[in-house]
């Protein structure tokens, strides 16, 4: 058994730093790369883009990403784990396949997660009437008829782990966890086993700090940002990983950034709920038993962390269409920059009541005096500019679209000192909605396939 | 003495579906016993006022030095549905950081 590994984390969502996985393989010491690409709103859009060209659906920046790192990978240095394939894990891993014989290169196995999807399974499951009701409003699946998009389990580390120990030295999955890519790893080196709850709490907790990249290495850093040295070229986490369960946080020398006890606590609260019962797939990890030391510069070490038993359910997260919106904005300038985008609202209010269109909302903010901190902010003396921001939703699309055609005329017909309006009128856009759902473990099975080029 | 909540802790805030959740972080030891004091989950509510439409909750965490609160019904409707700027809530915690607090100077 190796004493520790190291593990980095290359990407906090989709259409994060590209750089950031070549230079964490590159500048350190590394075991393992994993990548988190699916925030809630990702897995719809690869669904459609799925639709559209059954071959997609997958995050495409990796096919030429794993190619670069396919030197490293095929000499034993590095493996990599990513829930990068999202809709459609098979197509992305042979995309990789093409990507790699084009590049002349094999001798490398790749393994696949697949079952987290359910779409296909829609009609049966409701048909056993396993309703995966929401679980914010208790409401059934079925009110939802054809406006369902996507509907993904949850899987956590053990299919990955499964895949590494069938010998995949890059694993593709579609929706994993973020934290389940960093605690597979641990689970496979260091053999824990399935009820070692507070060593999987420990790889959660280390999963969690990682999962958002540089968030955890002084970017968007509240306690003192100027403090951070280098942003320009901060480093991405690593997990320094031992058997025990202990973790240190650490990132690659030579790298900009900080990791300090302040850095890491900002990234263990964010997006948390309740910390004592912090629930995946994989364990319930409390987080008010994390023990943080700094041990040296750059270095904290996570110890202490208690877990319970994981649940009998995973959660579903499931996307459906909700309508329709579209968002403008103008630029009033100094003179009563405020005044003047207040009236031009008001203006465009009324003009859209005597069209009688119909919304469910219409929300407007003034950027530059109020859009952050609603009635918390207070201007203060004159502004120089303030950007009026208006925005629409509502299920007739005609009406959405309406509303796009009633800014641009208060250039010529509204308040003075009015610019930015180069970028066209606002289109309507599709609303995408999420539902939460549970359900019973029994009644998902992960498939794993190793496939070696 | 008055200070405000920025001057003795740090906070990072997200969305959790339609809550968002402000992580706020007591600057040094000391000040933790302040925030779990002072930062009532009510005090809080107050503060938001018609930002935050539901609950908010609190959770301890002696062990960081720190507090979570949920804010439930603070983001128009959830992060892809809400037409706000700031659909995640990702600004939330500076929001917080304005609160100011009568603190007794010695606690300082």
């Amino acid at each position: 058994m190796k004493p520790s590994i190291r593990i980095g984390s290359g990407q906090g969502f989709w259409g994060d730093l590209l750089t950031a996985p070549l230079d964490l393989v590159r500048k350190g010491p590394l075991d393992y790369l994993v990548m988190d690409y699916l925030a809630e709103v990702t897995m719809s859009i690869l669904q459609k883009q799925k639709r559209k060209d059954p071959s997609l659906g997958y995050a495409r920046d990796l096919v030429p990403l794993l190619v670069e790192l396919l030197p490293s990978i095929k000499a034993g240095r590095l493996k990599v784990i990513t829930n990068g394939g999202g809709a459609n894990p098979l197509g992305c891993r042979d995309a990789v396949f093409a990507a790699a014989r084009s590049a002349g290169l094999d001798g490398f196995s790749v393994g696949v997660v697949l079952g987290d999807d359910l779409l296909p399974r829609m009609a049966e499951l409701t048909s056993r009437e396993i309703r995966l009701a929401n679980m914010e409003t208790g409401e059934g699946i079925e009110t939802l008829g054809d406006r369902l998009i996507s509907a993904n389990v949850y899987f956590g580390a053990e299919p990955v782990a499964e895949a590494l120990r069938q010998g995949a030295q890059i694993v593709i999955t579609g929706r994993t966890t973020d934290t389940g890519l960093t605690l597979a790893p641990m689970v496979y080196e260091f053999e824990w086993p399935t009820e070692d709850w507070n060593r999987r709490a420990a790889g959660t907790v280390a999963g969690h700090i990682l999962e958002c990249g540089a968030q955890a290495t002084g970017g968007n850093f509240s306690a003192d940002w100027r403090s951070v040295p280098d942003l320009a070229h901060i480093g991405f986490p690593v997990a320094e990983a031992y058997p025990d369960g202990t973790v240190v946080i650490t990132k690659q020398p030579g790298t900009g950034g900080l990791v300090s006890l302040q850095t890491v606590k900002e990234q263990l609260l964010y997006e948390i709920g309740d910390p004592r019962t912090y629930i995946t797939p994989d364990c319930v990890a409390d987080f008010t038993t994390i023990r943080l030391a700094q041990e040296d510069e750059h270095r904290v070490r996570v110890s202490d962390v208690r877990g319970l038993p994981a649940t009998k359910t995973y959660k579903v997260s499931m996307a459906y269409l909700a309508g329709f919106s579209a968002i403008g904005t103008l630029t009033y300038s100094w003179p009563e920059a405020l005044e003047k985008a207040q009236a031009a609202d008001r203006i465009v209010r009324t003009r859209l009541a005597d069209l009688g269109l119909s919304f469910d909302e219409i929300h407007t903010e003034f950027v530059g005096a109020s859009a952050c901190h609603g009635p918390l902010a207070h201007p203060q003396g004159e502004l120089n500019e303030v950007t009026l921001r208006i925005g629409v939703r509502g299920s007739r699309y005609q009406d959405v679209d309406r509303f796009g055609r009633e800014l641009a005329p208060l250039v010529l017909t509204g308040p003075p000192g009015v610019t930015g309006f180069a970028g066209g009128r606002p289109r309507p856009s599709d609303v995408v909605a999420y539902w939460p759902a549970l359900i019973p473990k029994a009644e998902v099975h992960p498939e794993i396939i190793v496939e070696s080029l | 003495m008055i200070v405000r909540l920025l001057d003795i802790a740090h906070a990072r805030s997200g969305d959790k579906g339609d809550s968002a959740n402000i992580g706020v972080i007591a600057r040094r030891p000391a000040y933790y016993p302040i925030l779990v004091r002072e930062l009532t989950p009510e005090r809080v509510r107050a503060h938001f006022g018609e930002m935050v439409r539901g609950e908010v909750e609190r959770f301890e965490l002696p062990n960081l030095g720190a507090l979570n609160f949920l804010l439930h019904g603070a983001l128009g409707g959830g992060g892809t549905v809400t037409l706000r700027l700031d659909a995640q809530g990702k600004t939330l915690a500076a929001a917080l950081l304005r609160m100011e607090l009568d603190i007794p100077e010695r606690l300082l």
